[in-house]
């Protein structure tokens, strides 16, 4: 089993620790991660916000790489992968745009991938495969599992779980052992985009849904997208000193926790990358 | 006007060019919005914003373009598709979003967020140049455009000391195609 690998920008800087675990973990499972060759940014939510036949352009050149690679493309970060995923669908619905961006560019993509987050890869896997390598079960681990925005939505898009309650991660956690707590804010917004431009609004929207995960139960939270996590881990101490709680929660990969239940090196995973120290909740495991 | 209906807010003109513009370039049937509300109920930027997500789509059903390009709402929008997701009639909203964005920008209009605008101008500039993004320059950029110098400084300063900023930009091979790519984005 291979996938052509489009780690993205934030991958190769933020998210190094993302990137690291999924590389291990994937290897661990025995699929094959091979990196899109000279691929480049896929516009992110400044490229469709200002243009959508750039938007569209930018990943459409990543995807028709994929395609001559012949595999189906795996992208870790929730932005991306919703870029990836809705170029790919838009050239299927809208073959004259496809035609249009085709003729400017020269990028020719013939729709023949399909484009998977981590979570539908792991979905594909199983829990009961993914059960099967763990060495050390996460037991005690009570992770409030946060989807974010752009994993799941648009459904029509997306195809995959469900958009308002999904549940593909809790499955992951409970195969490692963890008990993941029920909580209402799994696809709220944490506002990622606006992080420079409005840091306001992202402390707001980043308390809900600390302070949320922290009332409902959960000793850290597992995100699959480097601008959840992010936002979620570097802005606590704003949070704490704006609303006057304590939240010291961490805010972990849902690549970091597999890799430390298969028991992987811990160096591989990135651990000491994160800025609320996971250490004290991964204690005993 | 004869058939203008005037208030302290609006004029209903009663054209329909804007809206029929708006929806061939989001690919959206925005008459069928019948202003329930769910979308700006399920909006994480509402709250803020000067318009709500369905005062925007009642406005493009009156023609009033200037109230809605004006807008802070639609720079505010972070394209979540919470309203995509929820909304009944299968509106769009994230795409008509994206082109009220993009019509306001090709007529000249004063972007209501103008720090929302210059992030993305900067992130572009970025993808451009490199095809990438590397933050420390486009951060720059960004900081310098907007002269919102010192916001976050510390937290970058952390981010840098867990290696997680690189410093050297990565540049991909094949830029000539990132040109071509640019000149999709048309800007009049
Ligand atoms: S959810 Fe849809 S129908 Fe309802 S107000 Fe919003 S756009 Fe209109
Ligand atoms: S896509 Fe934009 S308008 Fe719709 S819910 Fe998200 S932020 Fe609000």
């Amino acid at each position: 089993m291979k996938y052509a690998y489009y780690p993205g920008c934030s991958l190769h800087s933020t998210a190094k620790e993302y990137d690291m675990s999924t590389r291990a973990v994937f290897n661990e499972l025995g699929i094959e991660l091979q990196e899109i060759p000279d691929w480049n940014c896929c516009g992110a939510t400044s490229g469709h916000a200002m243009s959508r036949e750039l938007g569209l352009a930018l990943p459409l050149r990543d995807l028709a790489t994929a395609e001559s690679m012949g595999m189906d493309v795996l992208a870790p970060c929730a932005a991306c992968f919703a870029r990836l995923k809705t170029a790919d669908t838009t050239a299927k619905d809208d073959p004259a745009l496809l035609q249009s961006i085709t003729e400017q560019t020269g990028i020719k993509y013939g729709g023949g991938v399909e484009v998977l987050s981590v979570l539908k890869a792991f979905s594909a896997v199983g829990a009961e495969e993914i059960a099967a390598h763990v060495k050390k079960p996460l037991t005690g681990l009570k992770p409030a599992c946060y989807y974010g925005c752009l994993l799941l939505r648009p459904p029509d898009v997306v195809q995959f779980d469900d958009a308002e309650n999904p549940t593909s991660m809790d499955d992951v956690m409970k195969a490692l052992g963890a008990e993941p707590v029920d909580w209402p804010h799994k696809t709220e917004c944490c506002g990622a985009s606006l992080a420079l431009s409005k840091s306001d609004i992202v402390v707001k929207l980043t308390h809900d849904i600390l302070a949320m995960a922290k009332k409902s139960g959960a000793n850290c939270i597992v995100a699959a997208c480097p601008l959840c996590q992010a936002n979620l881990d570097t802005r606590q101490d704003q949070v704490e000193a704006k609303y006057g709680e304590k939240i010291g929660l961490p805010v972990l990969y849902v690549t970091q926790l597999m890799g430390m239940a298969f028991g992987l090196p811990i160096s591989e995973l990135g651990l000491n990358k994160l800025m609320i120290s996971p250490d004290k909740v991964l204690a005993g495991i | 006007m004869a058939n203008a209906v005037a208030s302290d807010r609006l004029t209903v003109t009663g054209n329909k060019d804007f809206q029929t513009e708006i929806e061939k370039l989001s690919g959206q049937n925005i008459a069928s919005c019948y202003q329930c509300g769910e979308c700006t109920a399920g909006c994480p930027v509402a709250y803020t914003a000067d318009i709500t997500p369905n005062q925007v789509t009642r406005l493009v059903q009156l023609g009033q373009a200037d109230d809605v390009l004006k807008s802070s709402m639609i720079w505010l929008c972070v394209g979540c598709e919470t309203c995509t997701t929820r909304c009944p009639r299968k509106v769009d909203l994230a795409k008509v979003m994206d082109a009220l964005r993009e019509v306001s920008v090709k007529r000249g209009i004063a972007s209501g967020e103008p720090n929302v605008r210059t992030f993305h101008e900067s992130f572009l500039s970025a993808v451009q140049r490199s095809g990438r993004v590397h933050e420390i320059s486009m951060i720059g950029e960004y900081k310098l455009r907007s002269l919102d110098l010192f916001s976050d400084i510390f937290l970058g300063a952390k981010m840098f000391l867990k290696g997680k900023l690189a410093i050297m930009p990565s540049m991909i091979k094949n830029r000539d195609e990132m040109k071509k790519i640019f000149c999709t984005r048309k800007r009049s």
